[in-house]
Formats: C-alpha cells, structure tokens, sequence
C-alpha cells in the first residue's frame, strides 16, 4: 500500500509529526466555534435582557464559588416534562452576558433557570441555612455561613469593568455608581430609583432578614430571585428565533 | 554550588507570594498566596538543607535520567489514593448530606478536588512518568534539557496544590475539569509548554530512526491539551493581585468553548495519552508485538481528528443551535471506529500469549482496561445520539458512563504500567507481591462492576421519573420524590467506590514494599502450564 509507506516520512519527522497532528486537531474547533461568534441567528432577538446589577453580580460570584453548577443546571431543554416543570424552555439570549455561562451539566437537584419569583426570599433563606427543614428529601449542604459574611465591597466596579471588557454593555454611570448600587439593592429604606432605571426589574429590599448588613446571604439570594425573570415571553417570536 | 540558581529563582519566588500575600485585593486570594508561599518556602529550605559545595558529579549523557519518574510514580500513586478517597467521600455526601461541613467542606467544593485529583493529579501523573519512562526507552536517549524535567515534575505538583487548595478557599472558574482560575492556568501553561520541549526536544535526540506509535500519542496528548487549555482559559481579571476573573467568552459560545474544552480533555488526557501507554506497556508485558501497525496509523490519524468535534454532545437539546448539535452528534459516532481500532490493535496483541492472562495479573489488569476501554468508547457514541441524550443528560447515567471509562480504562491501564515500571525503576527482581496484585486487580473490576450498573439504573431511573407522565396528562412525580429514590443507589455508589479505593490501598502498600526491596513469601502463581497431557488412559468417558 503506496500511502501508508509514506507514513514512514512522518514517523520519521518529530516536526512533520507534531504540526501535522496540530493541524488535524484544530480543524474541528473552527468549524464548529468559529460560527457562532459570527452567524446572527446564534442568539434570539429578545427584550428584556440586561446586565447583571452590581448584588446580582456578587450574588452569581458566590454561585459560581460554592460549585452550585455542579448540582443545579440552568438551562431548560424543549421538552414538555421539563417546559411543565421548570418553566419556558431556556434561549440563548438569556445566558449572553454570562461570563461565564451556568447552564451545568448534572441535576442532582432542580434545573434554576427559572427559580427567580417562586418562592419567597423567607424560603431562600431558610432553605439555605437549612435545606432539609423545608425540604425534607433534600440532600442540599447547608449554606448557613453565608448570612454571617459581609459582601466585600472594597471596589465592586473593577467587577463591572473587568465585564465591559469582555463585551458585557455596562455604561459609564452604572460603573461609577457599582458599590452605591450593590448596597442600596438590599436597602429597603434608601432611593432605589437610579438603580432601578439601570437595572429594570430588579428585585429590592433586604433579602437575608437581617438590615444591619448586605451580607453574602442577600447578594445569593438576590441573584437566584432575578433568573429566568428578565425575558418577557409575550413579546417573543417563536418561529423568528427558531434556529 | 549545587542548587544555587534554583535557590535564587525559588527564593524570589516565595518573596513574590509574600508581596502578593500582603496586597491581594480579596481574602481568597490572600490566603491563597499563603499557601503559595508556604510551598515554595518549604521547597526552597529542602533545597537548602542539601546543597552542596562539591564540584557536581558529571552526568553518564548516555544513561537514561529515571529520577524525576521515579518520583512521578510515587506521585500517581498517592495523588490516586487521595484523589479516589475524596470520591468517596463525595459519594457518601450525596447519600448522607450532613457529611458536608460547610464551608470548605461542602459538596460543591469537593467534588472539583476529586475529577482534578484523579485526572489531573493521578492522570497527570501517570502520563508524566509513563511518557518520559517510554520517550527515552524507545528512543534510545537520555531526557533533554538537563534539569527540565525535575522542573516539569515539580512545577506540575506546585499546579495540583494550587488548584486543589484554590476550590477548598472558593476560587474557581466553574469550568468543569478546568476550574483553576487565571493565575494557576498561566502557571500551568508555563509547565506544560516545558512539557513539550522536554518531550520533543527528547525525541529529536533519538537514536533510533523511526519515532515509536506511542509517542506519536503522547506528543498530539501533549500539543493538543495545550491548546484546549489555553483557548478555554482565556479571562479577564478583576485584579493582578485578586483570585477573580471573568471569562473571555459569555453563553452559548462559552459552552460549547468549554465543552470542546472538556470533551476533549477526555479524548487527549484520557485517551491519547493513555493510548501511547498502552502501546509501550501492553507488548513489553505481552512480550508480543503490536498487533497491526497499519491499524495504529489508521486509528491514530482518525482518532485525534474526529475527537475534536464530539464536544455538541455535552450540549444536546440546549441553546446551542441545532446544527452544531447535529454536527457534534455525527462525530461522535464515528468516533466509535478509531476507538475499537485502538481496542483491537491493544487486545490483539496478546495473540499468543493469551495463556498469560491465567498466570500474569498485570496482564489480566491491562487487558480488564481495554476492554474498559471498548466499552465505554461503545457507550459514549451511543449516549450522543440526541434521543439518548435526551433521556440519560442530567442524569447520574452521564457520571456512570465516566467512571466506567476512568476507573476501568484510565486506573487500570495505569496501574498495570506502574506495575511494570516500580521493580525496574528501582532494580528490584520482582514486585514484593503478585498475588497483591491479584487481589488489587478483583476488587478495581468487582468495584467497577458494581459502581457502574449502580449508576446505570438509577440514572436510567431518574431519567424516566423525571418525565412521568399519568393517564390523565399530569407529571407524576415531584423533584424532590425523584432525589429520595436515589437514596440507596447512592449508598451502593460508595460502596463500590470503597471497594475500588481498597484496590489502591493495596496497590501503595505493594509499591511501598517494592521500593523499600521487600518481597513477600507467598505461593506463586499459577505456572503456564508446559504441554498439553494427554488423556490418561481409562479415563472417565462420557457417555
């Protein structure tokens, strides 16, 4: 066999062998990736989506630090058990400004991709420091410590630009108001109204039950409020987003 | 002076952890630099306390440099105990959830610390010493680079500390198999780039004309990890000196950039590299030949390029555009062919000498992995059809489905190399315990067998539950029902899991003996047996 004598110049070759084998393994990358960073109908036209306030943003940090992904998906498939359960199947607009993306890969508890305003902040918490007390078949850890932690706040606008960085659309104004705004969402008795201008929908008020401090529990809980709860599925084009 | 730069460069280092220690912008980071320093400073004092004034004893260039991979298989050995010991623990988390201990302790940290630890640290590891015991044996050289290796060795153990005391601290990306945030990812492209110029800079000074087909799968292990590591690492820090960062890409492209990343993580960490272990340890304990040569060029070519499409399976039915599902669905099963090219070529290496399977428990462990190895390379391309998906996705089938591939294929092919290469790498006769062996060998399958059926019934339960439906169009059960029905699967999980972990425990103490130059009185195992003996006469006919 003519071709496979040839193979001998390669065996030959340690610097054939390794471009040609690095050249094989990026072809399918490319063809596969390269697209949905170009092709428009990669993610749904929608209304509703923003970016994440500064207390969401930290409560999604802490998401992401306690390995929530690695028990709780956030990405509902189109099917009708799951659509019954969880709520609208999940686009991808939803997660765009997600750096990074939640969708998870295991349930070992619930999808969360549109947990936000099913329960009341009193269940978050309690369920929280508690799983098993409001959910007796829960085999949840138990998150207690986060009410006794103080969110840091030393300079939460670096947040918010190391996001502008990388595409997320935070202007000027929200990034020099990050840490008034991280501390008056969970103020009930502060002006929440420039907030509120720049986070529309925002959930407000004091989220762990104790108004003394904005603690790691009230930035979580904030965050788990406001998923799914952007998008206004009325408005959404169905056959338009379809891809 | 013996050291003296190494000393130098460490001691700055260390001053550098200090500084970073005193300025991080958050609190994980800061005590993450402790750590750092702490290690450093430790190593740097070692270092101290042997340094030496003599002028250095000059190097035999002709003899092969086995110091950093004796090391590396103490290092596989003990990162697989502690890596598999933490997967137990996890196991037990899930059945009895007050185990977790908040907040270092919780599920969501560990679990990271348990697939890092057994495929980075004992993967890693293995594929470390395994790949530079092969690159000079069947290259007839000596490692390149002088004291590289030793730097590659350590700098790669500095990676798993870092990482595995970063998800304990909190401080991750959240991407699966590659959490470590940016600091530690820039650290381990530095070792890994080292890595490659230790390995090939080893096989340009061959001896031999032709490179061997196992290097040729250690060197696309090598050069593909490196750049899936890089791409899918790509961030924005908040801080130089903060443990935060945001990744590059957001959403739909994330995924799949990650899945990309991750599946492929399992197609050149997991596969590739353990392939070009098969190819050296398999014939040399055989004492056969590689079965086909032509397969090995066929099955080689074809596995590294299709692999890197399976990535869309991770992401079936979800916000990724169905093309790109489709595409990746397709892939994957095609890849089943290059997979079973690889199966065939290692098991039928053993034509032959098939008789050693009842006498040699090393063989018996290598040939378990392959055909592991089958079976989970059947499964998975199976699992990617969308219709599978749609059912086993989610479930505990997904975890299942690993854990035949990465206990059965990865853990056993590794023990059988560490197996082959501890008497060797020390001088000694022979292991301190074949029947150890023997007994390593039966509780890893038996434990397998019972980790994996567990798994697949109950995920193929949970599957089903989830999408229950009753005569009259309601879904039957509640999600927290469905969590209660896994109780006792989980506890059989553990179970197994502890069997298989047993199996590592006798492995270490086997090794340990062999080292220290022990060997055990025991029966030997069974002899081949010399000829075939003919019946005797008036023996017993059936009627």
């Amino acid at each position: 066999m003519g071709l496979m004598d040839k193979h001998a110049v390669i065996e030959k070759n340690a610097t054939l062998l390794l471009v040609g084998s690095l050249l094989v393994v990026t072809i399918g990358g490319i063809v596969e990736i390269a697209p949905l960073f170009y092709l428009d109908n990669t993610i749904e036209k929608v209304e509703g989506m923003r970016p994440y306030s500064p207390l969401e943003l930290a409560g999604r940090n802490i998401y992401v630090r306690e390995g929530c992904y690695l028990c709780h998906s956030q990405m509902i498939r189109p099917f009708r058990d799951e659509v019954e359960r969880y709520g609208h199947y999940s686009l991808a607009a939803e997660s765009m400004y997600d750096h990074p993306f939640q969708w998870g890969s295991k349930r070992t508890g619930p999808d969360l991709a549109r947990v936000g305003d099913r329960y009341s902040n009193g269940w978050h918490v309690q369920h929280l420091v508690y799983p098993r007390s409001v959910v007796p078949e829960s085999i949840m850890p138990s998150y207690a410590f986060l009410k006794e932690m103080p969110i840091e706040v030393k300079d939460f606008s670096t947040h918010l630009i190391a996001n502008s960085r990388v595409g997320v659309p935070y202007s000027d104004d929200m990034i020099a108001s990050a840490n008034a705004d991280l501390m008056a969402q969970a103020d009930p008795n502060i002006d929440t109204s420039g907030l509120e201008a720049r986070y529309p929908k925002a959930k407000l008020g004091d989220f762990d039950g104790n108004p003394q401090q904005v603690s790691e529990m009230d930035a979580l809980v904030a965050y788990l409020q406001m998923l799914g709860t952007l998008v206004d599925f009325k408005n959404y084009d169905e056959a338009a987003g379809y891809r | 002076m013996k050291f003296g730069t190494e000393i130098v460069l460490l001691s700055l280092f260390a001053f550098a952890a200090l500084v970073a220690a005193g300025f991080g912008v958050d609190e994980p980071f800061r005590q993450h630099m402790w750590v750092l320093f702490f290690a450093v400073a430790g190593f740097t004092a070692i270092l101290l306390r042997n340094t030496e004034f003599k002028p250095a004893v000059p190097i035999d260039p002709a003899a092969f440099m086995d110091g950093p991979i004796r090391y590396g298989a103490v290092a596989t050995v003990f990162w697989g105990v502690v890596g598999m010991l933490v997967g137990v623990v996890i196991a037990l988390q899930l059945a009895y959830p007050d185990l977790s201990v908040e907040p270092w302790f919780n599920f969501g940290r560990l679990r990271p610390l348990h697939t890092s630890g057994v495929v980075f640290a004992f993967g890693g590891n293995a594929l470390l010493c395994t790949s530079l015991y092969v690159v000079q044996r069947t290259c007839r050289a000596r490692l390149f680079g002088g004291n590289l290796a030793w730097f590659v060795f350590w700098g790669y153990q500095l990676f798993i500390v870092m990482a595995a005391t970063g998800y304990l601290l909190g401080i991750t990306e959240s991407r699966e198999y590659a959490e470590p945030e940016w600091y530690v990812d820039l650290w381990l492209t530095m070792v890994w780039v080292a890595y490659l110029v230790l390995f090939l800079g080893t096989i340009l000074k061959r001896r031999e004309p032709h490179i061997y087909v196992a290097n040729w799968f250690y060197l696309s292990f090598i050069v593909t990890i490196a750049m899936l590591h890089v791409i899918n690492n790509l961030s924005m820090p908040v801080s130089f000196v903060g443990s935060k960062s945001y990744s590059a890409f957001s959403g739909v492209q994330d995924a799949l950039t990650q899945w990309w990343y991750g599946h492929n993580a399992v197609g050149f960490f997991l596969t590739a590299g353990f392939l070009g272990m098969m190819y050296y340890f398999v014939p040399k304990q055989a004492n056969r030949p590689v079965y086909s040569y032509r397969l090995s060029i066929i099955h080689f070519w074809a596995l590294i390029f299709l692999y890197i499409w399976a990535g869309p399976h991770h992401l079936h039915y979800t916000a990724l555009p169905d093309w790109a599902q489709t595409l990746g669905m397709a892939f994957s099963i095609m890849l089943w062919m290059p997979s079973w090219g690889g199966m065939i070529n290692g098991l039928m290496t053993l034509s032959g000498a098939w008789d050693k399977l009842r006498t040699d428990p090393i063989i018996r462990m290598m040939v378990m992995a392959i055909a592991f190895y089958g079976m989970s390379t059947f499964e998975g391309p199976m699992m990617s059809i969308k219709a599978v998906n749609s059912l086993s996705h989610y479930t505990d089938w997904t975890i299942g489905h690993v854990h035949s591939g990465a206990l059965g294929w990865v853990g056993m092919i590794s023990f059988g190399a560490i197996y082959f290469m501890v008497p060797k790498l020390w001088n000694r006769e022979r292991l301190y315990s074949l029947r150890l062996v023997n007994w390593h060998f039966w509780l890893a399958t038996l434990g397998i067998v019972v980790y994996a059926a567990v798994m697949w019934v109950s995920g193929v339960m949970q599957g089903l539950m989830w999408r229950e439906y009753d005569e009259q169009g309601f879904l039957v059960f509640s999600f927290a029902e469905t969590v209660a029905a896994m109780h006792l699967y989980y506890i059989m999980r553990a179970i197994g899991g502890a069997m298989y972990l047993s199996g590592a425990l006798i492995m270490a103490w086997n090794v340990t003996m062999t080292i220290l130059g022990y060997q055990r009185e025991e029966k030997p195992m069974p002899r081949p047996i010399a000829a075939v003996r003919p019946a005797r006469s008036g023996a017993r006919k059936w009627a």
